[in-house]
């Protein structure tokens, strides 16, 4: 078993103590708030020498993403982190990245996109990425974020999926705050991930190879899309497999979603990220005035684990989801889009109801939250369900 | 090694593709027929031609034909129709001639 040691630290600097043991051949850096001091963490242990990683400071996110491609096809374990504004400056290498079926791990912070300016937490930054390929897992908290990030490396580069992966935390609130997180020694984390060994490694010159070829004017590149799609869809048997050995290996339990009351839940809330904790404290305390409220944590979002929601939300009697990104023009947020679409098969419609919340950092406080379980119980009791997307706590 | 066959191509299945897109070999764009891209076609008059060869030397696709250092022919499976080969000719000995129904195979 590991060695594992307690520590305050914020989201960000466990994120690059994570990769720093994870010991990636390259990391491509730049820097964006709030992201900025994971790269900065981990450029010193570069010059610390107590990780053997080529460090390329490159000029923009979109620059950083293409290093990272090169890198990759060239047949080395690559990470990079990025946040906001920066991860859509990347978006057609992450395209491009998963197309060329590459296991680069990114570490994102989710933030606001621009206008107005804004430096704060939402996911609109990868809600805007959910489509490009890559495997995406959120954090509530930094001991997540540190897990997560360790566990990427493993899900991406597993032979059934060989596709990049991306980690994302909540910006300032899980970036910034310090947290109390549980680190694993250097050598359990070294023999957890394991030797890479790229599929097609561009330095390997007794073999050439081309990345980056041509598929169009009739050419298979339907074939190659779909290879993508099957590709995702094994990634969620691997995503289990490596939850389940990491969580045996750390005394931490890995699920694509984490449950908290559901057994006999009435009325739940379904949220990603940092707002679980709040959204868990509110639940237990409506618990104590008889309110059988109940939480699901959606940890991973890509593949999107639908067959898990709905297993979990049987028997419930009103959802809402929460969603801290916008889909403007649509039924709801992504997060609702897929929730509501999981249950369309199920033997059971509950009411679903979408609040968008907290963007741009807006608070989310507890009697918001609070509020929303009410709601849920008024629905519940045959109250009609507010009628389109409810923007919680607006003026 | 034995030469990747993609001789069947039209006919692999989604799991017969390279991860990727990744062609894994070397050596293999001579079987790439660029030339189905050309609009208008090389001809070189033998008469004008003074066997100088400035068009092998400038044409990017490697697509002129030379033996005992003289130019014979073009090699219209690559060739796609820039003309650089008749720009570059000192004495106009070569003309660049649309392709029409007269198409010549390429494969």
């Amino acid at each position: 078993m590991p060695t594992q040691k307690t520590i305050a630290a914020t989201g960000n600097t466990v994120v690059a103590e994570a990769m720093r043991q994870c010991a990636p051949d390259v990391m491509a850096a730049y820097p964006i708030t709030p992201q900025t001091t994971i790269v900065e963490e981990f450029a010193a242990f570069v010059a610390k020498g107590r990780v053997h990683t080529e460090y390329i400071t490159v000029e923009s996110e979109h620059s950083a993403m293409s290093a990272c491609v090169g890198a990759s096809a060239a047949g080395a374990r690559v990470m990079t982190a990025t946040s906001s504004q920066g991860l859509a400056l990347m978006w057609e290498e992450l395209h491009i990245a998963s197309g060329m079926r590459l296991p680069i791990v990114m570490a994102n912070a989710n933030r606001a996109l621009s206008a107005p300016i804004n430096i704060h937490c939402d996911h609109s930054d990868i809600m805007g990425a959910r489509d490009t390929g890559w495997v995406t897992l959120f954090a509530e908290t930094a001991q997540e974020a540190y897990d997560n990030t360790i566990m990427s490396i493993r899900i991406a580069e597993h032979p059934d999926v060989l596709l990049p992966t991306m980690s994302c935390l909540d910006g300032f609130i899980t970036t910034h705050s310090i947290d109390r997180v549980q680190v694993m020694d250097d050598e359990s984390v070294a023999a957890f991930v394991g030797e890479y060994t790229p599929a097609n490694p561009l330095l390997d010159l007794e073999n050439p190879v081309t990345h980056g070829s041509f598929a169009g004017l009739g050419g298979p590149f339907f074939e190659f899309k779909k290879a993508q799609r099957e590709a995702i869809e094994r990634s969620r048997k691997v995503i289990d497999e490596v939850g389940a050995e990491f969580a045996e290996l750390s005394g931490r339990p890995f699920g694509k979603i984490e449950t908290w009351g559901m057994e006999d839940a009435d009325v739940a809330i379904v949220v990603i990220g940092s707002t679980a904790g709040n959204v868990r404290h509110v639940a237990r305390g409506l618990r104590d005035q008889g309110i059988k409220a109940g939480v699901v944590k959606v940890r991973c979002f890509r593949p999107f684990p639908f067959a898990e929601i709905v297993e979990a939300l049987l028997g419930v009697q009103a959802v809402a989801v929460l969603d801290r990104a916008e889909s403007f023009g649509a039924e709801g947020g992504p997060l609702f889009l897929e929730v509501r679409s999981a249950l369309y098969d199920s033997e059971e419609r509950m009411p679903v109801i979408n609040y968008i919340y907290g963007l741009g950092g807006s608070d989310v406080k507890l009697e918001l939250i609070e509020s929303v379980y009410k709601d849920l119980s008024d629905v519940a009791a045959g109250v009609e369900a507010p009628a389109g997307l409810v923007y919680l706590g607006s003026r | 090694m034995k030469k990747w066959d993609i001789s069947q191509i039209n006919e692999w299945k989604t799991d017969d593709f390279p991860l990727g897109a990744v062609i894994p070999q070397s050596g293999n764009s001579c079987d790439y027929a660029t030339g189905g891209w050309r609009s208008d076609r090389p001809e070189r008059n033998d008469d004008k031609c003074t066997q100088c060869l400035m068009c092998w030397i400038m044409c990017p696709d490697s697509a002129i034909n030379v033996a005992d250092e003289k130019v014979t022919t073009f090699n219209l499976k690559h060739c796609k129709g820039c003309g650089i080969c008749a720009k570059v000719c000192p004495v106009d000995a070569i003309d660049m001639v649309p392709e029409g129904c007269d198409l010549p195979e390429v494969k």
